[in-house]
């Protein structure tokens, strides 16, 4: 059969010769495209030793990922936060004492006293400077009803300019207004998630709420705090200080709040507020539950609540407040912020050189265990720049497979995080797009050597290595 | 069977003048090739026998455009390649030249086929044209039947048949085999060499190095190597013109 004429070698080869000799021949797609098939192959030979290589790689991505989405985040819960709680705010929440401080004196049927006061504000609005308005609030935590359906949620006497103040939307209707509130008006704006469960069937504006004897009609609807974080002096804030009232904190998750005018909330229910709780009457006198006090654009907020803290040490024995200023929540969360690219920015910048020293490693291995393999290659004209696209793609692709295991990983890491350690994670789509580049570049960066110490092998030696 | 090819039709293939190849030993340096001049003509069957390190195969590394000779000039095809750069070396490799080794030299993680295309996919010949021409060189060298074997599952003549087909995909002007049959039994060996001789008898150009007379009896030209220099050349050492001239000559007699 050998004897046979060669049609093939007589015409076939020779015409498809002369072609393929631009120096570009390295990015011709079809090149390219053979030389993944190849690389794919030989990675495949060694599975083990490829998913090992590419272990430092996978951990390295991983991380850059985690870190973005927990950076991304904190910042967006911070400055949710500040959105909500104002800027230039200071925000002053009244803490009922622990039980153990007071006990001794006080027994549990008794008036208990505490909180910010009248007298404090005064103080506020007379040395600081740059205090512009104070919002104040009442607290009270009662059952709501309409008609035979009923639910806990706070109840929040403040002033009109409330909103404005805390950056709140109305959802529908009004907020209440000056008049009602020199007034007196049995009237109220109710948060979303409350009307969407006291009046599941029909919009509530026009109709009435009753608390306790009370009756309010609703003038509004206000979006609800979406952040539900415990640095908002409502639900959660609240729940915690107030121990007693341990099962209310279930649905401290979306806050369900009525809102009437501070004067209302004096009138129908006096400086005294009661509260059953755990089998006996609990009275507590609190001038205000919690006061916003907005420091004037000019004015910077730090000093601000320095002076004030300063008023309150002097007025109260006990610490029975608590001072939050947003801006400085927005700095806090930046700090954690970079503590937390700092610590996973080395752990992904570790990982990716030791994973791409491994690569590099395990990369000029292969190329003394394939010299002869390169010299053939040689021989049989393969250019130095074919040489080194083979064991770069070979490279990269070993890096990408690690990076694509390692974007894999670092989706659910974020998921878990949010879980365990009740932080909010965002994931950006660039997030897994830059972090998977790294992994290639990282291919690039330490295949780069192995290569072209394949590529520049003498051929002779090449062929003769055993 | 085609005619064998007249040697009034033959032209220079390959001139050597005065080549020499030194080795750098660190203070001693080894002349393995100390001035060759030789021409081959197309169509001319070789055998180049001499005691181990005489520099024979140095000397196929040099024809293979492997290597590089320290002096003297090296015309292919009437190019000069004794100082072409690396790109350009591979180039010819590629193109113009077949190599077979005693170590058959396959690439072992790829099939037969596979193995046949490796030249081709250096000269940017598509994936379908390569893989016809692999197969049906597999097919002349009597492997159609195992294109997708590996080199592993193949005896040592089966892979050399291999390594023929493979050094014949892009149809060199010269093929080039050192100690080609020097790994096999002889029975296997008279296999390969039959397909020598098939090939001369189509106008391939052979260059065979080889330790075996019974070989070099069958080639057409035998040429003899003694310490880096040709000691013999059945064809004389004539000039290549008044070769010509003789080999006209012999054929309008
Ligand atoms: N890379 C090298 N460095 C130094 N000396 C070398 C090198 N390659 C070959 N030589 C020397 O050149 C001379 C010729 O070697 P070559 O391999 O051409 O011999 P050979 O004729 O092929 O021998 P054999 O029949 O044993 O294969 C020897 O003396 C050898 O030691
Ligand atoms: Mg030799």
């Amino acid at each position: 059969m050998v004897r046979q004429t060669n049609p093939v070698l007589s015409n076939a080869t020779v015409t498809s010769f002369q072609k393929l000799n631009s120096p570009l021949q390295l990015i011709n797609p079809w090149r390219v495209k053979r030389s993944v098939i190849l690389g794919l192959k030989s990675l495949w030979l060694h599975k083990l030793r490829s998913l090992l290589t590419a272990m430092g790689i996978v951990f390295g991505v991983a991380s850059v990922i985690a870190m973005l989405a927990i950076g991304e985040g904190a910042s967006y819960e911070a400055q949710l936060q500040l959105k909500n709680l104002g800027s230039q705010n200071i925000i002053l929440t009244s803490v009922k004492p622990t039980n153990t401080s007071t006990a001794g004196e006080e027994e549990r049927s008794l008036v208990i006293e505490y909180g910010v006061t009248y007298r404090d504000l005064e103080q506020i609005r007379a040395t600081v400077p740059g205090v512009e308005i104070a919002v104040p609030g009442r607290r009270i935590k009662d059952f709501l009803w309409n008609q035979t359906r009923s639910i806990d949620a706070e109840v929040l006497g403040t002033v009109p300019w409330f909103p404005e103040m805390r950056n709140r939307r109305m959802v529908e209707g009004r907020f209440f207004l000056q008049i009602e509130m020199e007034g007196c008006d049995p009237v109220c704006v109710i948060n979303e998630e409350l009307a969407a469960k006291l009046f599941p069937l029909s919009s509530p504006i026009g109709k009435e709420i009753r608390l306790q004897r009370n009756y309010f009609k609703i003038v509004g609807i206000i979006e609800t705090n979406a952040t539900g974080a415990n640095t908002e002096f409502g639900s959660k804030g609240m729940s915690k200080a107030d121990e007693s009232g341990a099962g209310d904190s279930e649905d401290a998750d979306l806050p369900m709040e009525m809102m009437i005018p501070l004067s209302t909330l004096e009138d129908r229910f006096g400086e005294v507020l009661f509260k059953y709780r755990s089998g006996s009457f609990e009275a507590e006198k609190v001038d205000f539950h919690e006061v916003t006090v907005k420091i004037d654009d000019g004015y910077p907020v730090v000093p601000a609540a320095e002076a004030i803290r300063h008023i309150l040490e002097r007025n109260h024995k006990e610490v029975d407040y608590k001072i939050t200023v947003p801006l400085e929540l927005l700095r806090r969360a930046e700090r954690t912020k970079q503590i937390f690219n700092i610590v996973l920015g080395s752990i992904a910048a570790i990982s990716l050189l030791v994973g791409g020293i491994g690569i590099m490693n395990i990369m000029l291995a292969t190329v003394t265990e394939r010299t002869r393999e390169i010299g053939i290659r040689r021989a049989l004209g393969a250019k130095q720049r074919d040489i080194v696209l083979q064991f770069l793609v070979e490279t990269i692709l070993l890096s990408g497979a690690g990076g694509l295991i390692g974007v894999g990983l670092g989706l659910g890491v974020p998921v878990i995080i949010e879980k365990f350690a009740n932080m909010m994670t965002i994931i950006q789509f660039w997030a897994p797009t830059l972090a998977f580049s790294i992994s290639v570049l990282t291919g690039v960066i330490f295949g780069i050597y192995p290569a072209i110490r394949a590529a520049s092998m003498n051929p002779v030696e090449a062929l003769r290595h055993e | 069977m085609p005619p064998k090819p007249r040697m009034s039709d033959r032209r220079p293939i390959i001139e050597l003048r005065d080549v020499e190849k030194h080795y750098g030993m660190g203070e001693i340096t080894v002349k393995a090739l100390r001035g060759v001049t030789l021409t081959v003509y197309e169509g001319d069957y070789i055998s180049i026998l001499g005691p181990s390190g005489c520099g024979k195969s140095t000397l196929l590394n040099i024809l293979g455009c492997l290597d590089q000779p320290t002096e003297g000039d090296y015309l292919l095809e009437g190019e000069n390649v004794a100082n072409l750069a690396d790109d350009d070396l591979s180039q010819v490799r590629g193109k113009r030249l077949g190599f077979i080794f005693q170590s058959y030299n396959l690439i072992q993680q790829l099939t037969v086929v596979e193995n046949i295309e490796v030249p081709l996919y250096y000269q940017g010949i598509s994936e379908k044209e390569s893989h016809e021409i692999a197969a049906s060189l597999a097919e002349q060298v009597g492997l159609g039947s195992r294109l997708d074997h590996r080199p592993a599952e193949l005896s040592g003549g089966q892979q050399q048949r291999v390594a023929i087909a493979r050094a014949l995909a892009n149809d060199p002007a010269v093929i080039l085999a050192d100690e080609a049959t020097g790994n096999l039994d002889s029975k296997s060996g008279g296999d390969i060499l039959q397909i020598f001789d098939d090939l001369n008898q189509r106008g391939k150009t052979l260059i065979l190095i080889t330790h075996d007379e019974g070989m070099a009896d069958r080639t057409s030209r035998v040429i003899r190597l003694k310490d880096g220099l040709i000691h013999y050349d059945s064809m004389g050492q004539a000039a290549p013109s008044e070769m010509n001239y003789k080999s006209k000559a012999l054929s309008t007699g």
